[in-house]
């Protein structure tokens, strides 16, 4: 095949369904980022992120897959919860953020408004490849965008936790570009050169042909990369910083669902590698990674006194959990950390949105106490968000969780006890917090009270968490299981 | 990596290690910016040598946006940067040099052996080991040379290497949107908010 006709072939398939919802956001960053007036970004943001989540919505019905994009179970249902997220996000920046005209991450602001688009339409692209080199190029994308949000307030501190980030980040994305070739190379004995060696659908088709020297080696490149990215231990230094430092609507999609997407290129790897009898066993490392992650963030909890950087390490902590179900490697444990992933990423934007309404927002603690007491509604929302987060009934992370942990006691039994260790500590020290929030001494109140409206969003994901902590649909089940099976 | 066509090749890529090496030996911002294209340059002319060894006019393209974003403009904004925000002549080498070169040997001598556990021929085995200590110093770089242009001139170089490692795959489908991608990570790290040089 040509590379004309490659490229051809690629451009056409941007002009169907899946590529719209790559191109919309993409096409709409460039735009915003020559629109002055910041009333009219905010509008084009929204409207923007809408559309893309109505097309996302129908992408369970166009299974495909392309030299570009594909569309398999698992693709269309993390891209239709990044879409999600990035709509709720948008929507409450639109309602929440636009009086405080000035700061840099309000609505108004033409420049957060693209970067967040930039950042949406890379995870999306990178969620929808069925390309090796384009799932870095989405990701390249968005954590570009990512960075820019980060140092976006130009503060000292907001541009040393850019730099933080860049540096590690741009650090895994050159390993994962590394691993990307290795991968390339590996299948060239299977597929031969040329562009069906680099594509996702093919190489799962083919794995078991595949070099095993190359392919374990290409793991370790692609496993160190995409961890940085994914926030895991011990490259995980960048997420605290940018949780704390960045514009905070947009922290809310990038702290869950590019973490996601990278732990989703992880799985697709383990895959690939458990079908090649050659190649070393992919689970030990990924565990490894997962375990020391999960370890970390308890211990790590324990002293932290700023809301945001403590849930910026919860994010390590749940990222682990759910690395760890993957390295596990049994369909139960594989459906249960996607859907873990799921409920965490819901749930932690709710927490950022909530975050972001609290007066004055300096981020301390001191300023949550009492919440409930001053702004019941926000109060509220906190607390439940907490609560779900610290994997407690009803909520769906209590579930998760569990089956984890009973994946593990029966499979491993000897890491299972770390493993309720570490998750264990994470819950006690949210739930230390989330007494503070709620019968905590009230600080004077520095505000006026959020608008109910920007509440909304948070309650929409919040209802979610409870609704598949209390029933999983039957065809949502199947949907998982069929998800898990398709990646084991 | 495919190990088609020794010689020349292989001493333009051995050029471009050097040139990593070298990164790590300067203490001056100008330095280092020179050493930078230095490497860029070697990496553009190895990918045009490999462009009319293997006739793929693609990997000349390749060299010549290397040669044009990472060997003229880079260096020069890296310049006019420095002048602009009134950096002085030292860059900060936080391990010192001395340690610098030791930690380079290693990851050299790790590069070498994680391409030794291959079965792949010989040759490509060494391609692989150039071109991942090639990265691995370019890393190394972005991790130790903070203030001045030490961070960008770092991603420079792990750019270098990532386009080095796809220059030498015979046969490597859309090289030269991949080098573009490549390239832009390190203009990004340039332009970011708060990265100016300092």
């Amino acid at each position: 095949m040509s590379v004309a006709f490659a490229i051809a072939a690629m451009l056409a398939e941007l002009a169907s369904g899946p590529g719209l919802v790559v191109l919309v956001p993409l096409v709409s960053a460039i735009g915003l980022a020559f629109v002055p007036n910041p009333r009219l970004a905010g509008w084009i943001n929204a409207a923007a992120a809408t559309l893309t989540l109505g097309l996302a919505a129908a992408l369970p019905f166009e299974a495909r897959a392309g030299l570009l994009l594909r569309v398999d179970p698992l693709a269309a249902a993390m891209a239709g919860l990044t879409a999600f997220v990035g709509a709720t996000t948008v929507w409450f920046a639109h309602s929440a953020a636009a009086p405080e005209a000035g700061r840099a991450e309000a609505a108004g602001s033409g420049a957060w408004c693209a970067l967040f688009q930039l950042v949406l339409g890379g995870l999306l692209l990178a969620l929808l490849s069925n390309n090796v080199p384009a799932t870095w190029v989405g990701f390249e994308a968005a954590t570009i965008g990512a960075i820019c949000m980060t140092g976006l307030p130009r503060t000292e501190e907001a541009g040393a936790a850019a730099s933080k980030q860049a540096l590690l980040c741009g650090g895994g994305l050159a390993l994962a570009f590394v691993g990307s070739t290795l991968l390339y190379l590996a299948a060239v004995p299977a597929l031969g050169s040329g562009l069906p060696a680099m594509t996702w659908s093919r190489l799962a088709a083919a794995a078991s042909g595949c070099q095993p020297a190359l392919l374990s080696l290409a793991l370790g490149f692609l496993l160190l990369g995409y961890a940085t990215l994914a926030g895991l231990a011990p490259l995980h230094a960048w997420v605290v910083d940018a949780t704390a430092e960045g514009a905070a609507p947009g922290v809310s999609v990038f702290s869950g669902c590019a973490l996601n997407v990278a732990l989703i290129v992880i799985l697709r790897v383990r895959g690939l590698l458990a079908a090649n009898a050659g190649a070393i066993a992919p689970g030990a490392p990924i565990m490894a990674l997962g375990l020391a992650s999960v370890l970390l963030a308890a211990a790590s909890l324990w002293r932290q006194r700023d809301a945001k950087r403590l849930f910026g390490q919860s994010t390590i902590g749940q990222s682990g959990v759910a690395a760890f179900a993957f390295g596990l490697g049994s369909p139960v444990a594989i459906a249960a950390g996607l859907l873990h992933l799921v409920l965490h990423t819901l749930t932690k934007a709710a927490i950022f949105q909530g975050l972001y309404l609290v007066p004055r927002r300096e981020g301390r603690f001191d300023d949550l106490a009492g919440l409930l007491a001053r702004h019941r509604g926000l109060g509220l929302t906190l607390a439940a968000a907490i609560v779900a987060l610290a994997g407690l009934p009803p909520f769906g992370l209590f579930t998760t969780t569990f089956l984890i942990l009973l994946e593990t006691a029966r499979r491993l039994p000897g890491l299972a006890l770390p493993l309720a260790l570490g998750v264990g500590v994470c819950g006690v020290v949210l739930l230390r917090r989330l007494v503070f929030v709620v019968a905590g001494e009230p600080a004077p109140d520095r505000g006026v009270a959020p608008p109910v409206a920007a509440l909304v969003p948070a309650w929409v994901h919040l209802a979610l968490v409870l609704v598949l902590g209390l029933a999983m649909p039957g065809p949502l089940a199947g949907w998982l299981a069929a998800m898990a099976e398709a990646v084991r | 990596m495919t190990g088609a066509t020794p010689g020349f090749g292989a001493v333009l890529s051995g050029l471009v290690l050097a040139a990593a090496f070298g990164l790590l030996y300067q203490r001056r911002a100008g330095g280092l910016i020179n050493a930078c294209a230095l490497q860029a340059w070697a990496l553009a002319a190895a990918a045009a040598w490999q462009g009319v060894a293997w006739e793929a006019p693609e990997l000349i393209v390749v060299g010549c946006l290397v040669l044009a974003a990472n060997g003229v403009a880079l260096p020069m904004a890296l310049r006019r940067g420095a002048r602009r925000a009134g950096i002085g002549p030292s860059v900060v080498a936080m391990p010192g040099i001395p340690v610098s070169l030791l930690t380079a040997a290693a990851l050299v001598a790790l590069a070498v052996l994680a391409s030794a556990t291959m079965a792949s021929p010989a040759q490509a085995r060494g391609e692989i080991a150039v071109d991942l200590s090639v990265v691995l110093l370019g890393l190394f770089t972005l991790a130790s040379r903070r203030g001045g242009p030490g961070e960008a001139v770092g991603f420079a170089a792990t750019a270098n290497g990532l386009i080095l490692g796809m220059v030498e795959v015979r046969g490597m489908p859309l090289v030269a949107l991949w080098t573009l991608a490549v390239l832009a990570l390190g203009g990004a790290a340039m332009l970011r908010p708060g990265g100016q040089l300092r």
